[in-house]
């Protein structure tokens, strides 16, 4: 099996999903769950190679003209993130089948959540930068079907097209940023760029770069000020948010960043830039979750100050940042799905999930509550967890970050209060006290939604307690490949007492006294903190949307009149200024002066036709102006014979004979053409034909002036016969030397058919509803 | 639909006729002025005539195909076209031919003729799709 394989696998299971989900009906999450389960021992196979300092590479070409190829990477990053996704996504499949048992749209969920799968494993595999940003934007796709999941819910839509507008426009600007560093670097493999890195940095574009690709990881990964769409996402069921919301999506922007340090990282830009959006994001939303009751909300904002950190410790570059980046990165991913299923299988169980309306919850349901609290303890950094040991390494980074090392621990600290604080609102609130009579009958949820919160939970003190067994395998060449160098450090669970060690406890004591003031802060400076940042950037990002709506509306109705006079003006105004400006500015202006070997029925033809066209302008009646229009068409056909070209004046003669048909169709349906009233309107609308018609005559004059080269017609009259088989030169032009012309045009005629198919037959069943007073 | 006998007793004279000659058009095209474009257009003509003395009701019956669905089919011949040449390893719509005797006679049969015809079908489709709806709009 090759990593290409199993990058596609969640894509073709996803397509039998909804049969596998028709058919095995309840069970069908313990089945799916074998994909992500399979994968993660696939992955894990790996572990051995990478944690003997090699890293394995693959490439299949898919578009090899243009640099594009299935080339996949795996080292310490890339394993460690592959074994969150498939790991963590083996639980959530299982309990989203307990979540969403008897659903009607579970099939959807299945579909989207392991195409999802398959998309993350690409992003962080990806050697190849347009591979990984198709990935990338196939994240965003598939988590817009996912965040949009309860489609008929309004709240829903609308988070769903948020997050698919900000991750997308910033996907956007990751891809510009890829193509510069793919020109800076001079290749489209990020393993060849890491050895260019030197050229890149230095190079004119670097700061544009640096600039798109930050806008590209920073939207995904919800930084200040484009967090807001992640605690929205929360209208997503439960199961996506534990694994898009907390370990995997808004984990793709860290990813890119932490791939992209050993090429863009070490330069000042890079350091202020990285680490201080991301200690703002950890210090304002680690207290924005105290202003919110749900605790799925509370857990997005400890989610976003999760992301902040891990931002930050990616910006300071040193190897102390680069190891707790990535020992927090696990810690957080496992304390955070599991209490999202946590949280989740308290709202499906109880039907609510603000905590001022439970309590006393730990009685009903023991292993939720047992296995929730594990991963509560490990989320407040609490000793013998794994996240005790990520925040002490957390500090320790903060502390050697030189710029500015005060600045940053304060940071840390105060964001790490706030976190202890939000351990406590997610457990303490609803599982003890007294207990509160709630929406639904209460009673523990089935095994599917507890073995996830219990195996991650497990995990976490499992590595807690026995940190080593990650050193070696994956921490450090994790690290290592952030680094873009080979480090050398092995975790422990007591450093001794230390600086760290004093702030830990420190961040203990004030977590708990920001727990015990909670209920007051709530009530009095909560709501101006709430305004001012998390209801301001979602009012800007409404306004920036309504704007480009109104614009958008206004310049509608400026062109979409609905009155056919005006549309006709606007494309042939447009087409008289767009041709004639270059053609007056370029070509300039010829007129012939020979006109001596113009036959005598030549003339009378070009007379005819002046006349016809005349008559139709001043004509009364549409059906003349029809006929008119018609001696116009037919003289044209006329001269196309005298020319010898009988096949265009057989199509032009059929042509016209049908137009008169459909235009009398039209005619007769419709009251009568009005007449321009106003003789303003007249003046223009003469003053707009005759400038199409001199166009039209100055640009066939100015043709003349080109000598005709007769290299095609010489090889069209050569090989028509020699090469398709046929004496028509026109028709072995039309279907053989040019067929993809011909092909695209007769798309087009598909198109307008079908198009004004629908318009009739619209209009008919409008007016019928309208006749039976349905509308 | 215009109920006149004059109208109906000529059609049923020229409406095999133009049929006749739509099919003549569309065969000759490839030594001769024609193609699947005209002969399209007389197709149509033929039927959108038919439509105009007898009804589109028994117009569409005559036809069989829905004229939405024949656009449907003639770009599906034409790109089948296209894909044959593909599959034949040469770039996209190059013509393919063979030159089979059926009878004594040598033929030469290539793919642009698949082409054609489904430019022949689009043609009528979309004229028969508009006129049709036209005269079925009350």
């Amino acid at each position: 099996m090759s990593v290409l394989v199993a990058v596609l696998l969640g894509f073709v299971v996803a397509v039998f999903a909804p049969w596998i989900s028709r058919l095995l009906k309840d069970s069908a999450g313990w089945a799916l769950a074998i994909v992500p389960a399979g994968l993660f021992a696939y992955f894990a196979s790996f572990l051995p190679l990478i944690a003997s300092g090699e890293t394995f590479r693959e490439s299949t070409p898919w578009v090899p003209y243009i640099n594009i190829h299935f080339s996949f990477y795996i080292d310490g990053l890339s394993l460690l993130f592959a074994l969150i996704i498939s790991g963590i996504g083996t639980f959530i499949v299982i309990y989203g089948g307990g979540y969403l048992k008897g659903d009607r749209d579970i099939a959807r969920f299945y579909l989207s959540l392991l195409m999802f799968m398959g998309s993350m494993l690409g992003v962080v595999l990806s050697d190849n930068l347009l591979t990984l940003f198709i990935f990338w934007e196939l994240t965003s796709f598939t988590s817009y079907l996912l965040i949009g999941y309860y489609h008929e819910k309004a709240a829903s839509r609308r988070a769903a097209l948020q997050a698919l507008l900000v991750t997308g426009t910033g996907g956007l600007a990751m891809l510009g940023g890829v193509i510069l560093m793919a020109l800076a670097g001079g290749s489209m493999e990020i393993t060849e760029l890491v050895n260019e890195a030197d050229v890149i940095r230095e190079h004119g574009f670097y700061i544009a770069i640096l600039i798109l690709v930050c806008a590209g990881a920073f939207t995904k990964s919800a930084q200040f000020p484009f967090h807001y769409w992640l605690p929205a996402a929360m209208e997503a069921p439960t199961p996506v948010s534990a694994y898009l919301h907390s370990a995997t999506m808004v984990k793709a922007g860290v990813y890119l960043l932490a791939r992209f340090n050993p090429i863009l990282g070490g330069t000042d830009w890079w350091l202020w830039l990285v680490t201080g959006f991301g200690a703002v994001t950890m210090v304002v939303s680690a207290w924005l979750a105290l202003s919110f009751t749900d605790m799925k909300r509370v857990l997005a904002y400890s989610t976003v100050m999760a992301l902040g950190t891990l931002v930050m410790l990616i910006g300071m570059g040193h190897p102390y940042a680069m190891q707790a980046m990535v020992v927090f990165l696990l810690g957080h991913s496992l304390y955070k799905g599991a209490l999202f299923m946590m949280a989740g299988s308290v709202d499906h169980e109880a039907g609510t999930r603000d905590v001022l309306l439970l309590g006393g919850l730990r009685k009903v349901m023991p292993y939720t509550f047992a296995f929730g609290t594990i991963a509560a303890l490990s989320m407040a950094g609490i000793p013998l967890f794994l996240g005790f040991i990520g925040k002490e390494l957390v500090y320790e980074a903060a502390l050697g970050f030189s710029p500015a090392p005060v600045l940053i621990i304060i940071a840390a600290v105060l964001a790490n209060i706030a976190l202890v604080a939000s351990s406590g609102i997610v457990i303490i609130r609803p599982f003890f006290g007294e207990f509160k009579e709630t929406p639904k009958h209460v009673h523990e949820a089935p095994v599917s939604m507890w073995i996830g919160p219990a195996v991650l939970g497990v995990l976490s003190l499992v590595f807690g307690f026995l940190p080593f067994l990650l050193s070696d395998y994956i921490m450090v060449p994790a690290a290592s490949a952030v680094a873009g160098v080979p480090l050398e450090f092995y975790l422990a669970i007591w450093h001794g007492i230390n600086l760290p060690l004093i702030l830990s406890v420190v961040t203990l004591l004030g977590g708990i006294l920001v727990y015990k003031a909670w209920d007051n802060l709530r009530g009095s400076v909560m709501p101006g903190y709430k305004t001012a940042f998390a209801t301001l950037p979602e009012a800007a990002y409404d306004f920036s949307l309504n704007s480009m709506l109104s614009v958008a509306y206004w310049q509608t109705l400026l062109f979409q009149s609905g009155n056919l006079r005006y549309y006709v003006m606007t494309i042939v105004g447009f087409t008289v200024l767009l041709v004639g400006y270059p053609l007056v500015s370029k070509a300039g202006i010829y007129i012939p002066v020979d006109w001596s070997d113009i036959h005598f029925y030549e003339w009378l033809l070009a007379g005819l036709m002046i006349a016809g066209v005349l008559a139709a302008a001043t004509a009364r009646s549409g059906l003349i102006a029809v006929i008119s229009l018609g001696v116009v068409g037919y003289s044209i056909a006329l001269i196309y014979l005298l020319f010898s070209a009988p096949d265009l004046a057989i199509t032009q003669m059929l042509v016209e004979t049908l137009t008169v048909i459909l235009v009398a169709l039209v005619l007769i349906k419709l009251p009568g053409v009005p007449r321009e009233p106003s003789p303003v309107g007249r003046a223009r609308n003469i003053v707009i034909a005759v400038s199409a018609g001199l166009m039209v005559t100055l640009t066939l004059f100015a043709a003349f002036t080109v000598p005709f080269d007769p290299f095609m017609a010489g090889y069209f009259t050569e090989n028509s016969y020699v090469i398709a088989h046929g004496r028509n030169i026109v028709n072995v032009i039309l279907v053989d030397f040019r067929a993809l012309d011909t092909l695209g045009e007769i798309t087009v005629l598909a198109v307008a058919g079908v198009g004004i198919f629908a318009l009739i037959k619209l209009h008919n069943a409008v007016k019928q509803a309208k006749e039976e007073g349905k509308i | 639909m215009m109920k006149s006998l004059i109208l109906e007793t000529a059609t049923k004279l020229l409406f095999p006729l133009l049929l006749m000659f739509s099919i003549f058009l569309f065969l000759r095209g490839h030594n001769d002025p024609g193609g699947g474009f005209i002969g399209g257009l007389v197709g149509a003509a033929a039927f959108a005539l038919f439509a105009i003395s007898s009804g589109t009701d028994k117009a569409r019956k005559l036809l069989r195909i829905n004229p939405t669905f024949m656009i449907g089919l003639g770009l599906f011949f034409a790109i089948l076209s296209g894909v044959i040449s593909v599959m034949a390893g040469t770039p996209f719509l190059t013509g393919q031919w063979a030159f089979p005797v059926v009878f004594g006679a040598d033929l030469s049969l290539g793919s642009p003729i698949l082409f054609d015809i489904g430019v022949y079908l689009v043609v009528v489709g979309f004229t028969l799709a508009v006129i049709f709806s036209l005269e079925e709009e009350g």
